[in-house]
């Protein structure tokens, strides 16, 4: 092979710069700047464990609403049995008052930018 | 390859620098418009669909006619056309890469654009057209890289390749069927229900095509020491004049149809092309000069001795593509919705941002063909030279 | 060394995607999706609209506002752009091949309520490329589903009733009458259109132009119902009196009939 060393120096150079975010963080990144989400005031359980809901909401809220648009089903029983109405605005955000406190906290410290919210308008009007 | 597209003249990078400088001001516009929304657009509620899917159809048809030089050569073993089959391959490819890109910025919500492949709806025209487009783009690069690599290392090009050969044949009538039947099957618009569509279509792209190939290998051989061949375009020309008289007859048929017949949801449209509707008539000056340019071009055409005067093969080419331009590229989309299902007339015309977006997308296409022709003609001149 | 380069590429591609192809998209918990026990349910969902009842101002006016505070439907005030899903056109607008030389000028200009008519054949169903618009096969509405439309409008093209909007600015600034929080807005870019009210029916209730339309203009204004059950009210009216529907040679099968 030609060129041995540059190769794989450029290659550990690359590695480097594109896990920088990666690195970066974890040695010199302070704990503030993790989000704090405001939670609900009267509920502490939500619809599944708290586990699942961080990881699988936005999977969740996919097959809600196409079962609601598609299947005509409106009804979620969850897996210890509670019923909830499958609507992000009359039920989610019936306790997750504030999207900008709970929502877009998370989402602005992950950097995505789900487009929920160019139809649906909180209850608060955000 | 590529690397003939890096390495020019001084001229080349002119033609380049000028269309990139177009193609971005076409990407800057678009993003404007991802940002407003398609109101920036002279299209509405009745005229929901203008300018882009009209220069889509239209480019499907220049891309289909590469099959006008492929078949001949490759199924009947016709020499001539040995030098011409690699512009039309390399016509083509940016023929459909402009196809794609006027589908995508006519979207509402073009990042969607993947749910047609996660969501496969064979029951819609609009399904299997992304499907051929997608293919015949394959196909093209495919064959073009593998033939002309074989050609320039002086090689026969393997075997493999001649059945994908045979199959870009049909796959190229395919496209421009497919994207007829998008219109086709509308009980809603008379105007475009017609058995004839597809064939029209094909006529009409068998004419515009092979004319715009005539001029760009008449540029090529003007610019370079590459020369496609006199017999070549000669044979074109040929090809040119039969699709054009076929066209004609076949634009003929359906008027008689739709006037004759005098169904109002027929002889409307019509009416409103060719006289103008309800004091409206914005088309109808365009309508006619498409007329007057297709029945002047194809006159002339006629006449072999007029047809091998290379000058004058280049104006009634331009003739006969401006004419089929102006029937594909703006009046058979835009007067498909006029009168509305209220049978009022509601007008459209392109904006100037549509303009430019559409410029744009023209600029990107030329981009696309200039590097590919320079390409070609780069290893056909060391070809020649050895 | 080149074919194992090329080797090592094809092997190491394939392994990504396979990879990624077993990652497990959705670790589902949840026992089971239902709908809602209130849920008014038909086999085939239709209209029946009383031509001279709605021949009033007031009640067909009812019957918009209804809906368009409903769905949050915007007024753009361009009428090139407007989003429409019940509106009012004249007679000879909504029926242009009922109307002769001789219909008089007062039948021509005859108001006329319409909105989408749930065909048993929709056209527009035919043609969407990602089934963002769909048939319901349990009672027949033809639904919209936004989250999916990529806004190619080939089924404003394919509809023979102009009863298809597109959205083409961001709606939400032109909603003013204020909008409701428990229906969402659109978005730009996408197309939109009557659902028969599919969110009220799943509450057990009427759809809003329905309960609109008879309050102003009395019972009978607007019946709704199923056509599938004999005994239906709906069935009984169509079967005792005239009714035209909007370009039946079409085949499209409209489910709004009109009382004359």
């Amino acid at each position: 092979m030609y060129d041995t060393g540059k190769i794989l120096a450029g290659l550990v150079a690359f590695i480097v710069v594109a896990t920088f975010p990666l690195w970066f963080t974890n040695l010199f990144g302070s704990p503030s700047a993790r989000p704090v989400l405001e939670l609900p005031k009267g509920e502490k359980k939500c619809v599944e464990d708290t586990e699942y809901m961080r990881h699988w909401h936005m999977n969740m809220l996919d097959q809600w609403r196409n079962e609601v648009v598609r299947e005509g089903k409106r009804m979620y029983v969850s897996s210890d049995g509670r019923k909830f109405e499958m609507s992000l605005n009359k039920n989610c955000l019936k306790c997750h008052e504030s999207r900008a406190k709970f929502c877009d906290r998370c989402h602005n410290y992950m950097a995505v930018d789900p487009y929920c919210w160019d139809c649906h308008v909180t209850p608060t009007g955000e | 390859m590529l690397e003939y597209a890096l390495k020019g003249s001084k001229r080349y990078w002119t033609l380049i620098g000028i269309l990139a400088v177009l193609a971005c001001a076409g990407v800057i516009t678009f993003l404007y418009q991802l940002k407003v929304g398609l109101g920036i657009t002279g299209m509405s509620r009745d005229v929901s669909w203008g300018f882009y899917i009209s220069q889509f159809t239209f480019l499907v048809g220049i891309a289909a006619s590469a099959v006008m030089v492929v078949l001949p050569y490759y199924l009947h073993n016709y020499k001539a056309f040995g030098r011409m089959t690699i512009l039309g391959e390399f016509l083509a490819i940016p023929a459909v890469t402009m196809c794609i890109l006027f589908i995508f910025v006519d979207m509402g919500q073009p990042m969607r654009i993947v749910n047609v492949f996660l969501h496969p709806t064979p029951n819609s025209p609009m399904f299997w057209d992304t499907i051929v487009l997608m293919g015949y783009l394959f196909l093209n690069v495919v064959i073009s890289m593998v033939t002309f690599g074989a050609e320039r290392k002086g090689v026969a090009p393997p075997r493999w390749i001649k059945p994908i050969i045979i199959l870009s044949i049909p796959w190229a009538v395919s496209i421009h069927t497919v994207t007829a039947f998008l219109y086709a099957g509308l009980e809603a618009r008379p105007f475009w229900m017609t058995a004839i569509l597809a064939p029209r279509f094909l006529a009409s792209a068998f004419a515009s095509g092979p004319s715009l190939l005539i001029i760009l290998a008449l540029i090529v051989r003007k610019f370079s020491k590459f020369d496609p061949g006199k017999e070549a375009i000669g044979k074109l020309a040929q090809i040119v004049t039969y699709a054009m008289a076929i066209n004609v007859f076949f634009v003929l048929v359906e008027v008689f149809t739709g006037v004759y017949s005098d169904m109002p949801e027929h002889y409307h449209s019509f009416q409103y092309l060719f006289l103008g509707l309800g004091g409206k008539s914005m088309l109808t000056p365009w309508a006619w000069v498409s007329v007057v340019l297709s029945f002047g071009t194809l006159f002339f055409l006629l006449f072999p001795k007029i047809r091998r005067n290379e000058s004058a093969l280049a104006v009634l080419c331009a003739g006969v593509i401006a004419a089929l331009w102006i029937e594909k590229g703006l009046t058979m989309v835009i007067t498909g919705f006029i009168p509305n299902p209220m049978d009022r007339v509601t007008e459209y015309w392109p904006t100037l941002p549509e303009g430019i977006i559409s410029l744009g997308i023209y600029a990107i296409g030329f981009l696309v063909l200039a590097a590919l022709y320079k390409i070609a003609i780069s290893i056909r001149e060391q070809l020649e030279a050895r | 060394m080149d074919e194992s380069r090329r080797n090592f590429l094809k092997i190491t591609g394939t392994g990504v995607f396979g990879a990624l192809w077993g990652i497990p998209v959705l670790r589902a918990v949840g026992k089971a999706f239902e709908s809602s026990p209130k849920a008014l349910k038909a086999k085939r969902w239709a209209m029946a609209l009383d031509m001279k009842r709605l021949g009033r101002d007031d009640v067909r006016a009812a019957a918009a506002k209804a809906c368009n505070s409903a769905h949050n439907i915007p007024d753009l005030g361009i009428a090139e752009e407007e989003v429409k899903w019940i509106w009012t056109e004249e007679y000879e607008a909504a029926f242009p091949t009922q109307v002769d030389k001789f219909t008089p000028e007062q039948m021509r200009k005859q108001p006329v309520l319409v909105l989408c008519n749930h065909c048993d054949r929709p056209p527009c169903v035919r043609v969407c490329p990602t089934k963002a618009t769909f048939k319901r096969e349990e009672d027949g509405i033809v639904m919209m589903d936004m989250h999916r439309c990529i806004g190619c409008r080939y089924c404003m093209a394919a509809c023979p009733y102009g009863s298809r909007s597109f959205n083409w600015r961001d709606p939400k600034p032109f909603v003013r009458q204020g909008i409701r929080t428990d229906y969402p807005t659109r978005t730009k870019g996408v197309v939109e259109k009557c659902t028969l009210c599919a969110e009220r029916l799943a509450r057990g209730e009427n759809p809003a132009c329905v309960d609109a339309a008879n309050k102003v203009g009395g019972a009978g204004t607007i019946v709704f119902g199923d056509i599938a059950d004999p005994n239906s009210e709906i069935s009984r009216v169509l079967r005792s009196r005239q009714t035209v529907r909007r370009k039946p040679s079409l085949g499209t099968s409209p489910q709004v009939y009109y009382l004359l």
